[in-house]
This record gives structure tokens, C-alpha cells and sequence, in this order.
């Protein structure tokens, strides 16, 4: 307790303007702005419908919003929050990923097994390709060769060239996968499993599967311990896993695949985002409608935020 | 009416991988459905592709899978009509393939199983709640993805209990459904500690839609007060003009009401937008419990055929039974088989037409293995044998 609260009078001591956590609402219709400094919503901007997947351009300069019923990615001045324009993104948006060269969006087009890619300057959609049923899980390696689609029914990882813009391996993981990551420079590829209650963890040289973590979170029954986003430490030996119904971030050892500890949060947690030095972790939990602040040193839950209804996505960004 | 049977052939995209394909699966779908006595109203009619639209949904979202596999996927399918036996059709198709889906009463679906021709064939029943079809009169080649009625009355007493609404009512049709619904409902009250302080017998001939609200306060008058009136009504005759004509301002629950429900288009959560999207693009309607269950059952399929790799029936049957198999139902938990009796462990929705109330299991119904089977008939109620 005592150090929890040491840990905010230094933050509240921070000097210049406030980072922020954007999330977006999905059943508002709204982001929801958390200064960092504050903890508190400093401002609610509304969106199309059913806003999921949130991302920034690389300088922060636009913010870029899945409104998944609108069938648009909305560019939205994080400055302002006014909608700026909209891109083609093809039926129902979930979730996308940005290219390392800044330009290129890649989505997850969930009710048309499609994942589209687009020219964030052309406003052009460059390309579409086939994938499983109910894409959603997104990802890119470091160096930008590799997407990664996952497909929820089909229950894989679609592994797209974005040189051909072609899928060139599909790999199949537990029941459900909802989002994948790349870590350790791209070596490795990450893919959460739902209703199968794993993370694959796959060598990205080959697509082989390296292990499989495990959850069990104590006095809940396996079936709800339901992985879904996750995010590695600033070294990359920590993982955060947002475990759905079961109310906890799992943390894992990444060296070892490992379980090492359960952190409890608000109410079905579904995503989440760092601060810029990554000692606060920020999750979005649908069913409770706030945000749980976790202090990662201490690995203890610090605060709830309450947000907009069934908040989803989460994303960083700096201001100074 | 045109006698006879009618084979229709769906065939299916293959995204050109087919000719490539490895595995490729043929799965049967007869429908048996004997035509529905009158009710009371029209509002509903039944859709001549109930349970065939949700195969459909499902044999896409297969053949979707399948292409990055390199496996195939087909649906014959049958109707039987008036008049012609659909054992006869059963037994053809079998020729054909051994894997069928089934959409007929309970006789008539046994009678399939015990055709020699079936002897290692994988049929799911997709239709028939027949309690004893999970129980003594089980068979080993007979998969269930439609919840049993146990599973269905167990849910509604789950939630009775829950929101202390102890004292019930029930009111029964005469149809062989409603009682057959009104008995699994006082087993599943017994179970769960409860009882009816009172129950009627709806025989009237009477046109409702003219005289419900003179008719019905009188006929509930009798019944005193009471937390909640039970309906079973499972062709929905008289049911829905029971609803805010009772004497006592009470709410209603069973077939009508507050219903506990295999899928209902109602439910929204865990994905299941997704799936109720896909059907009803496609086949423009709302997606029902029959078609969720025939969904369920092609899914099943194309689950175990992904994960082994095989086309071999006892391979895909060992699989399914097996504690590998999970099926992903947008129910919010995996979907598994009992292996006891081969009924489709689920959580039931309990829901009204508008909004989905609340989800069994309940929190707070307990069990050893699986809160699940909290639902329907546990290991040790169930008299089934040949599974073990």
C-alpha cells in the first residue's frame, strides 16, 4: 500500500505535459483519454460505431481507429480528436497493424475472412488476401516482412509476405486465437488461443512451435482462463497476459514459458498498453467498463479508471 | 405434395485448392420432420431450411479452414417427404457417406442408429431434446449437439433458484413436446430442490387470438399466486396468449417468456455477432437452435478432421470423444462431448425475445469435473452403457 502510494507522488511530481493512454469504447462509440499523470480521463471523443483496434502513426501525429461497424479505419488528430478522414478497410474492421515504414495499415476484415492492406497516403487498399474465418489477431515483424493474421474458427496464424502481399505458411493453433506478437527482434511470433486457454510460441525461421503456455488461474475453472491481447516488458523477459473472464493479467517468464505470477483486474480483460518507460501497465476490461492501472515493478493493481462502455483497444502516446 | 425423396447436392467452393485435397469428406443432412399439428397462430411459420441453413454456415466455415489443409468438404442433403420412410433414405445415404446429421423424432432416429448399415457410422441429432435418447435408450452411434430438454429445464431452475422465485406454477399442453417438456421440468425442479405448488392442462380448442384476454385470466384464476408461471408449450400453440393475461401479475417463463434457449438471436457476446452475421447474410433470417446444432455438428467435423489430419470415421470418432477435442461455439467456453452418452456439453442461454437474461451455468452451481454438467444428465444419472 505504502509503496503504491510513494509510486503516485512521484508520478504526480513528473515534470511537463501528461502521456496518455487512448481506449477505445466499443459499445460508446468513444475514446476515452487517460493522462498518465493524473490518472484520470481528461477527454471522451466520439467515433463511428463500434470502435476496436487503435494504433498511432509512428510520430504520434494521427491516431488511426478500427470503427468495425462503420466498415472504416478512422484517422483521427489526437491533438483535437477530430476525425480527419476515413479509410477503406474493407467490412468490419477488427484489428490492424502498422508497418514498420509507417505507410501501410494491415486489417483484420473479421466478417469477410479477408485481411486488406492499405496506403495510409494513397488511401488506397493496395491489396486483399485470403485468409481463415473471423481474422482478427495482428501482427508484424520488426524488419516488416512477415503479417500475421489470426483467424479466430479457422483457428490459425496466417503468415503473409509483404513483399507478394501472398500467405506463404499457415500454422495451426488452439481453439480461438485472438492476437499475436512478435518479440525477441522477430525470432519469435506469439498467438493467444481464446477458448483453447494457450499462447503458442512459434520460431518465426521456420514457423515451427517452440512451447506452449499454460494458465490456471487458482479458484477459477480452466475453461474461463480465456488469453487474449499480451505484451512484453521493456526487456522482453516478462510477459503481460490479459486473461479474459478469469479478471487476471498472468505475468510469464518468457525464457521459460512460465507462469510466475497473477495480478487481478477489473472485469473481462481484453487489451492493453505501457507508459513510455513501461512501469505502468493500462488494461481495458469489457465487462467492468474501466481500466486497471498495474505498477509493474510491484506487479500490483493500483487503480481502476472507469472509461466508456466495453472499453477494447489500447494505445500509448507520448507528449513530450 | 410430391411423394417420394428428393436428393439435393450442395456442392461447395473450393477455393482451388480441391484438387490438391488430401481429405475430402462427404457429410449426409436428413431431414425427417413430420409436418407440425396447427397451432393457435401463424406469426412463426417454420423455415424450410431450419437446420439445413446452419450446416450450410457451417460446412462454409469447414471448407474456409479446409483450403489452407488441403481438405474438402460436402453436404448431401435429403428431405423426406410425406409419406416415404425416411429409414429407407437414412439407409441410402449411408452408402454414401457415414457421417450424418439427422433432423427427425426420436423413433425415427433410433431406427437410423440400429440400421446394420450404421453400425460405424457417425450420426448427430440435431432436433430431438428426447431425454432418453442421452439416457437408456442411447446409442453408440449417436452424437447429440441439440441440448437435451434435462439441459434445458435444469438451466431454468438454476435461474429460479437464483433469483429466489421458489414458489411455481406450470401450465401443460397436451402435444407429446409439452409433456414430455413438463416432466423434464419436474425432474429438474426436484433436482434442484424445488417443486409446483400447482399445475393445469391446457386442452382447450378454443381460438385464442380472439377471446385470450377473457380466457386466460379466468384459467390462471384458479392457480392462486405464485413468483413465476411455467408454460410448456413446445410447438408454441396457446403459449404466447398467456403472457400479460394472467390473473396474478406474474412473469412467465418455460416456452414462452423467459426461455432457456440452444441459441437464440439474442445472443451477441463472445463472438457470437460474428456467427449470427455470417447466417443470416447468407440465408436471410435469424439463426435458430436447430441450426445452431447442425452448425455445431458439421463444425464438430471439420474440427476433429483439422486436428487429425484424417478422414477415417473411428480416427474422427475417437477424436471428437476424446479430452482433445474442443469445439469453439461462441458460447464463451469450449464446447466438448460427454462420453458417457455423446450429448454436446453447452451452456444454455436464457434469454427473451429481446435480450439474453443470463447464461447457465450459474455462478455458484457447483460441480467436481465441469460446471457444465450442472446441465442435463451427469455421469451417474445418466443409464446410458454403450459409451463406456
Amino acid at each position: 500500500m505504502i509503496r503504491s502510494a510513494g509510486l503516485i507522488c512521484c508520478l504526480l511530481a513528473a515534470p511537463a505535459a501528461a502521456d496518455e493512454i487512448w481506449v477505445t469504447n466499443e459499445k460508446d462509440d468513444t475514446v476515452s483519454v487517460i493522462s498518465i499523470d493524473t490518472l484520470e480521463v481528461i477527454a471522451t471523443y466520439p467515433t463511428g460505431e463500434r470502435p476496436r483496434g487503435i494504433t498511432f502513426s509512428k510520430d504520434y501525429s494521427v491516431v488511426y481507429i478500427c470503427a468495425s461497424d462503420s466498415d472504416a479505419v478512422q484517422v483521427m488528430d489526437p491533438a483535437t480528436g477530430e476525425i480527419l478522414h476515413d479509410l477503406p478497410s474493407g467490412e468490419d474492421p477488427e484489428q490492424f497493424v502498422l508497418h514498420p515504414n509507417d505507410r501501410h495499415l494491415y486489417i483484420a476484415n473479421e466478417d469477410d475472412a479477408i485481411t486488406t492492406v492499405v496506403d495510409t497516403q494513397t488511401r488506397q487498399v493496395i491489396a486483399q488476401i485470403d485468409v481463415g474465418v473471423e481474422p482478427e489477431g495482428m501482427a508484424i515483424s520488426p524488419d516488416g516482412t512477415i503479417a500475421i493474421t489470426t483467424s479466430e474458427t479457422t483457428n490459425m496464424a496466417h503468415w503473409i509476405d509483404t513483399e507478394t502481399q501472398e500467405l506463404f505458411a499457415n500454422t495451426l493453433v488452439d481453439s480461438r486465437p485472438r492476437h499475436a506478437e512478435f518479440v525477441h527482434d522477430g525470432a519469435q511470433m506469439w498467438v493467444s488461443s481464446e477458448i483453447g486457454g494457450t499462447i503458442t510460441v512459434f520460431d518465426t525461421s521456420d514457423q515451427s512451435e517452440i512451447g506452449k503456455i499454460d494458465f490456471e488461474v487458482p479458484g477459477v475453472h480452466r475453461d474461463r482462463v480465456q488469453p487474449v491481447g499480451f505484451e512484453f516488458s521493456a526487456d522482453e523477459r516478462t510477459a503481460f497476459v490479459a486473461l479474459g473472464p478469469s479478471n487476471h493479467i498472468a505475468v510469464v517468464n518468457t525464457e521459460t514459458l512460465e507462469v510466475k505470477d497473477y495480478i487481478l483486474v477489473g472485469r473481462r480483460v481484453w487489451h492493453m498498453a505501457f507508459n513510455a518507460d513501461k512501469s505502468l501497465l493500462f488494461t481495458t476490461n469489457g465487462v467492468s467498463g474501466d481500466v486497471t492501472v498495474i505498477d509493474v515493478a510491484n506487479r500490483t493493481a493500483l487503480k481502476s479508471i472507469d472509461v466508456g462502455r466495453f472499453p477494447w483497444g489500447a494505445a500509448f502516446r507520448p507528449t513530450q | 405434395m410430391a411423394k417420394g425423396t428428393y436428393l439435393a447436392l450442395f456442392t461447395c467452393l473450393f477455393f482451388g485448392v480441391a484438387a490438391h485435397a488430401e481429405v475430402n469428406l462427404n457429410i449426409g443432412y436428413l431431414s425427417g420432420r413430420p409436418p407440425q399439428p396447427p397451432t393457435l397462430s401463424n406469426l412463426d411459420p417454420i423455415p424450410e431450411d431450419l437446420g439445413l441453413a446452419g450446416a450450410q454456415t457451417g460446412l462454409e466455415d469447414n471448407i474456409t479452414t479446409g483450403r489452407f489443409l488441403g481438405h474438402g468438404y460436402e453436404l448431401t442433403a435429403t428431405t423426406v417427404q410425406d409419406g416415404t420412410d425416411p429409414v429407407a433414405a437414412a439407409a441410402e445415404m449411408l452408402a454414401v457417406t457415414p457421417f450424418i446429421l439427422i433432423d427427425a423424432p426420436a423413433d425415427v432416429m433410433l431406427a437410423i442408429a440400429d440400421l446394420p448399415q450404421a453400425r460405424d457410422a457417425t450420426l448427430f441429432n440435431v432436433s430431438s431434446g428426447d431425454i432418453a435418447l442421452r439416457d437408456d435408450q442411447c446409442r453408440a452411434n449417436l452424437l447429440h449437439t441439440l441440448p437435451s430438454d434435462a439441459m434445458r429445464t435444469d438451466a431454468l431452475a438454476q435461474f429460479f433458484l437464483f433469483r429466489r422465485w421458489t414458489d411455481l406454477v406450470m401450465i401443460a399442453g397436451v402435444h407429446p413436446q409439452d409433456v414430455a417438456y413438463a416432466a423434464a421440468m419436474r425432474r429438474s425442479l426436484a433436482k434442484f430442490g424445488l417443486g409446483l405448488e400447482g399445475e393445469k392442462t391446457w386442452d382447450f380448442e378454443a381460438d385464442m387470438r380472439r377471446s385470450a384476454s377473457q380466457e386466460v385470466p379466468l384459467f390462471t384464476q384458479s392457480l392462486g399466486d405464485y413468483d413465476v408461471m411455467i408454460l410448456a408449450d413446445e410447438l408454441h400453440d396457446f403459449g404466447r396468449y398467456v403472457l400479460y393475461n394472467t390473473w396474478q401479475a406474474r412473469p412467465v417463463a418455460g416456452s414462452e417468456g423467459l426461455t432457456a434457449v440452444t441459441w437464440s438471436p439474442v445472443i451477441e457476446q463472445w463472438g457470437a455477432a460474428q456467427l449470427q452475421g455470417r447466417f443470416s447474410e447468407r440465408h436471410a433470417r435469424e439463426m435458430l437452435s436447430v441450426d445452431y446444432a447442425a452448425w455445431a455438428a458439421i463444425r464438430t467435423i471439420g474440427e476433429a478432421v483439422t486436428r487429425t489430419d484424417s478422414a477415417d470415421p473411428q480416427v474422427l470418432r475417437d477424436y471428437i470423444l476424446s479430452e482433445d477435442f474442443e469445439l469453439p461455439g461462441f458460447k464463451g467456453r469450449p464446447l466438448t462431448y460427454r462420453d458417457w452418452n455423446g450429448q454436446l456439453r453447452q451452456p444454455i442461454a436464457i434469454a427473451h425475445p429481446r435480450a439474453l437474461v443470463a447464461q447457465a451455468p450459474l455462478e455458484g452451481f457447483l460441480h467436481q469435473v465441469n460446471e457444465l454438467d450442472t446441465l442435463g444428465l451427469d455421469r451417474p444419472e445418466s443409464n446410458c452403457e454403450v459409451f463406456e
